[in-house]
């Protein structure tokens, strides 16, 4: 390592910029009323805050009233997925600064699933269909003692998709889901490709045949949207296209 | 107000909630009561591994882990406890595969293994090989598996349901469980389960600290809940700082990153480890790290402009075992402070990261009244309780290893019971502790605000009951604290809804945090030695003749109301180990 000298994070920290951000959120209380009506809240920040920080400023500060999930607070439990300036990101991951805060940052709840007050969703029917999947180890005959032997490469064949915190960023974001809430959706078919292609599995046929349903795989029109929105970085649409190919050739 | 009968109920479902379900749901009607979905616990942020004496890689076995975990608890440690939780290690390990865990694999597919702090070959000779891994989200694996797992068990979930009570009935004298009071997020509604028993796991209590590696909603409910009903908390006091946290936000970086060679310098470049561990260096035990950092920054060899952090340097490391070993941590440096660890070290400062104590169990996960005296009926696993096989210090990865082999004997041992055991009858009203407080939260009209007396909260938890304590920064604690809880009696809420009422709930979680911090400071005032993860300025030394036994701390309260903590304490259960300096 060269001799550390101050490097850009803390040159930058000395100055402290804070500066005044628009947060526009769509607010619903059906306590209060039926109808969704946007507020804005200006509130000081360091633009490297996240988003999250921003909407605890003003539930602390501000309106206590505000509601949205969250827990980690570091992109890891996947609790606080919404509709970010149009398009669905963990307020804990994304930065001030890297969402033009010279303009009202909007936020909203993410779509599809119903709101049932700010940005709480029911979750419910995300949760089920991921339940629909089988999503666990199926194995037949006679536990070994020791650990089942896996390759490296067996391993890393099914990487990708284990690395889902099910934040439903990627079904909320899908058009096929938003006009048909039965579609499985992108995390449901994920999760059964962590499954599918994971050696040790004895289950694959059965849960294709799940997704083979109407409501599975085959409604899915490529349109990219879930990768775009994955905080986790996985090739969701690649994953959806490997259960497709998969079922054609009933090879994994 | 709803009234539910189950055989079993637990509380929380990270870990140890969830690995106890699957047990018990085997066994007996359960119920798992837990105020976030399952998948969003904070199980899932752990992440370097977890240990066990697998020997897939080097020689190993489960008395050496023992005798780490012993003297890596400063002495501490219950030593039966210990040789339980690294002798079943090496089964956790194999079960949770089975189940379906990813464990990152050797070349001849067997699980890999790798170095962690204060784990070490025949007693102390060199670092060795024992922490199971699955990259850097081994905590994320062991969470997903669980959940899958009680999926596949038809495991049932009540979701966003906040306990905040536990009801006690004496029967003959006895004092025994009777089940939980919850709140449900959604409704606003009062639930009470009846249960024949029920299981804590609602880990641990970090946020009254402000830098901390806890997720917002770690507010030590449980802890609380049985402290108000006058269960002891067993060695609050110690609480561990992980040496490295991203600076100033507190996010973690595991200690796999030294595991895998990364290295700690201060201002002028130089790895300062040496000087404090001249064998393990960089990865001697949690509490002398964190100290070894401070002790550095107070000397003027911190880093940057207020000298207030040191590097975690992992340029010397090529970039592809840096992304296929550490692969979130490194995004997290570029997420949250736009640096590229392939190039540029990383600043860090210790973050409070683990409560070492909790509620006394022994090792069926019984809850004790008292040194002696089990509550029938009442279980805790997890970092709520305290068994103790963590002592003064935890060990890394020796956590997701606790919440495995506990959560599965307490969930093994409470269906048992309830299997067998007669119902308790609820005591009169049984909702109404929480029926009160909710009520007086949401109409009261008194002018302090919960997030100003957080805030105030964590400062003082910050600045004097952190990696060095001393008489007096402890005691400006206790009266800080003193004077928030007054304060408390007239904080108010903005939210008076039923719906989703975060708004209130926070309230109710700064009324947890409170009652702990106090029962922390008091216990650390008394601790007059330093051990482990509490160092006293004005004790350096430990001090076994006097203080080599657990603190018991009770609620009382006086005649007029006015509460206070009586600190009592427990004998160290000693078997093969005789206490000796620590060296690393
Ligand atoms: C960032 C980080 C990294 C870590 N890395 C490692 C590691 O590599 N190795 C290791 O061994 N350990 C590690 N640890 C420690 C370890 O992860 C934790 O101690 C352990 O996971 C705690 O598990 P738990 O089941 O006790 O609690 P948690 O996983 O925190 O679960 C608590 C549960 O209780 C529920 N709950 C809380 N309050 C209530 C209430 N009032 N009512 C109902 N439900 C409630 C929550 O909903 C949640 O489901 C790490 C910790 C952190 C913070
Ligand atoms: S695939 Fe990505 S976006 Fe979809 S639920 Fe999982 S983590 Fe979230
Ligand atoms: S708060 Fe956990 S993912 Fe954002």
């Amino acid at each position: 390592m060269a001799t550390p000298t101050m490097d850009k994070v803390e040159a930058e920290a000395v100055s402290s910029p804070y500066i005044t951000v628009t947060f526009r959120i769509r607010r619903f209380n059906p306590e209060i009323s039926d109808a969704a009506v946007w507020e804005d809240f200006q509130i000081e920040i360091d633009p490297k805050e996240r988003v999250l920080d921003g909407l605890h400023k003003i539930k602390w500060d501000v309106d206590g009233s505000l509601t949205f999930r969250r827990s980690c607070a570091h992109g890891i439990c996947g609790s606080d997925a919404m509709r970010i300036n149009g398009k669905n990101r963990l307020a804990c991951k994304t930065l001030i600064k890297d969402i033009n805060p010279d303009k009202p940052i909007t936020i909203e709840a993410i779509k599809g699933l119903t709101v049932l007050k700010d940005l709480v969703v029911d979750m419910e029917p995300f949760f089920q269909a991921y339940r629909d999947v089988m999503p666990f180890l199926v194995t037949k005959g006679n536990e070994p003692t020791r650990e089942r032997l896996q390759s490296a490469e067996d391993r890393e064949r099914f990487d990708d998709t284990t690395k889902c915190i099910l934040c439903a960023a990627c079904t909320s974001s899908c058009p096929v889901f938003w006009n048909d809430g039965q579609y499985f959706g992108p995390a449901a078919i994920v999760n059964a490709h962590r499954f599918i292609f994971d050696s040790r599995d004895e289950a694959g046929e059965q849960r294709l045949e799940i997704l083979n349903d109407k409501d599975g795989v085959w409604r899915c029109r490529t349109t990219f949207n879930c990768t775009d929105a994955c905080p986790r970085g996985i090739e969701v649409t690649k994953a959806i296209q490997e259960v497709k190919r998969a079922l054609i050739t009933r090879r994994f | 107000m709803k009234i539910h009968k189950y055989d079993t109920v637990i509380v929380g479902a990270g870990g140890a909630g969830m690995r106890a379900a699957i047990e018990s749901t085997k066994r007996s009607r359960t119920a798992v009561l837990t105020k976030l979905y399952p998948t969003r616990s904070h199980t899932g942020a752990a992440q370097g591994g977890m240990a066990a004496a697998l020997a897939n890689v080097e020689e190993d076995n489960w008395e050496w882990h023992t005798f780490d975990t012993v003297k890596g608890g400063d002495y501490l440690v219950d030593q039966d406890a210990a040789e339980i939780l690294a002798k079943e290690a090496i089964d956790a390990v194999l079960d949770l595969e089975k189940m379906g865990l990813p464990f990152n694999r050797t070349p001849q597919g067997t699980i890999d293994q790798r170095r962690f702090g204060g784990h070490s070959r025949n007693h102390g000779e060199a670092p060795v090989r024992r922490s199971c891994y699955a990259a850097d989200r081994t905590g994320h694996m062991i969470l997903q598996t669980l959940y899958q797992n009680c999926v596949k068990e038809g495991v049932e979930f009540f979701n966003e349901f906040y306990v905040l009570d536990q009801l006690i009935t004496e029967v003959d004298g006895v004092r025994k469980s009777a089940g939980v009071v919850a709140y449900e997020l959604a409704t606003g509604e009062i639930h009470v389960f009846q249960a024949k028993s029920v299981i804590y796991a609602s880990g641990g209590t970090g946020k009254f600290f402000k830098v901390t590696s806890n997720a917002h909603t770690l507010t030590g409910d449980g802890q609380a809940a049985c402290y108000r009903r006058g269960l002891p908390l067993e060695d609050m006091e110690f609480f561990q700082f992980h040496p490295t946290g991203i600076w100033r936000m507190g996010i973690l970086l595991t200690e796999g990153a030294r595991g895998e060679g990364g290295i700690l310098r201060n201002k002028d470049g130089e790895r300062f480890m040496e000087k404090y561990a001249p064998v393990m260096k960089d990865l001697a035990s949690r509490d002398v790290v964190s100290r070894s950092i401070y002790t550095e920054i107070r000397e003027g060899r911190g880093c940057g402009p207020e000298g207030d952090h040191v590097y975690l340097d992992l340029t010397h490391l090529p970039p592809e075992q840096l992304d296929a070993k550490l692969p979130d941590i490194t995004e997290f440096a570029r997420t949250y402070l736009g640096i590229e660890p392939y190039t540029d070290p990383i600043p860090i400062q210790p973050t409070a990261h683990y409560a070492m104590g909790g509620i006394p169990t022994n090792v069926e996960g019984e809850v004790l009244a008292d040194n002696t005296t089990v509550v029938p009926g009442l279980y805790a696993a997890g970092e709520v309780a305290c068994v103790s096989v963590h002592g003064a210090n935890r060990l890394g990865t020796n956590s997701l290893l606790d919440i495995n082999v506990f959560g599965k004997r307490a969930g093994i041992a409470a269906a048992e019971y309830s299997a067998k055991a007669d119902w308790v009858e609820l005591p009169e009203n049984p909702a109404a502790f929480v029926e009160e407080q909710v009520e007086r939260l949401r109409n009261s009209t008194g002018g302090e605000r919960v997030a100003e007396l957080r805030r105030e909260l964590q400062e003082t938890m910050d600045a004097n009951v952190m990696v060095f304590r001393t008489e007096q920064t402890i005691k400006t604690a206790v009266e800080k604290i003193a004077e928030l809880r007054a304060r408390y009696k007239n904080v108010s809420v903005q939210d008076k809804g039923k719906r989703f009422n975060t708004d209130l709930l926070e309230a109710v979680e700064l009324g947890n945090l409170l009652d702990l911090a106090e029962v922390m400071a008091v216990s650390a005032l008394a601790r007059k030695e330093s051990r482990g993860g509490h160092y006293r300025e004005d004790f350096p030394n430990r001090d076994d003749v006097n203080f080599m036994r657990h603190t018991m701390a009770y609620r009382e309260v006086g005649a007029d109301g006015t509460e206070t903590v009586r600190l009592d304490y427990k004998p160290v259960v000693q078997t093969r180990y005789q206490p000796m300096e620590r060296k690393y």
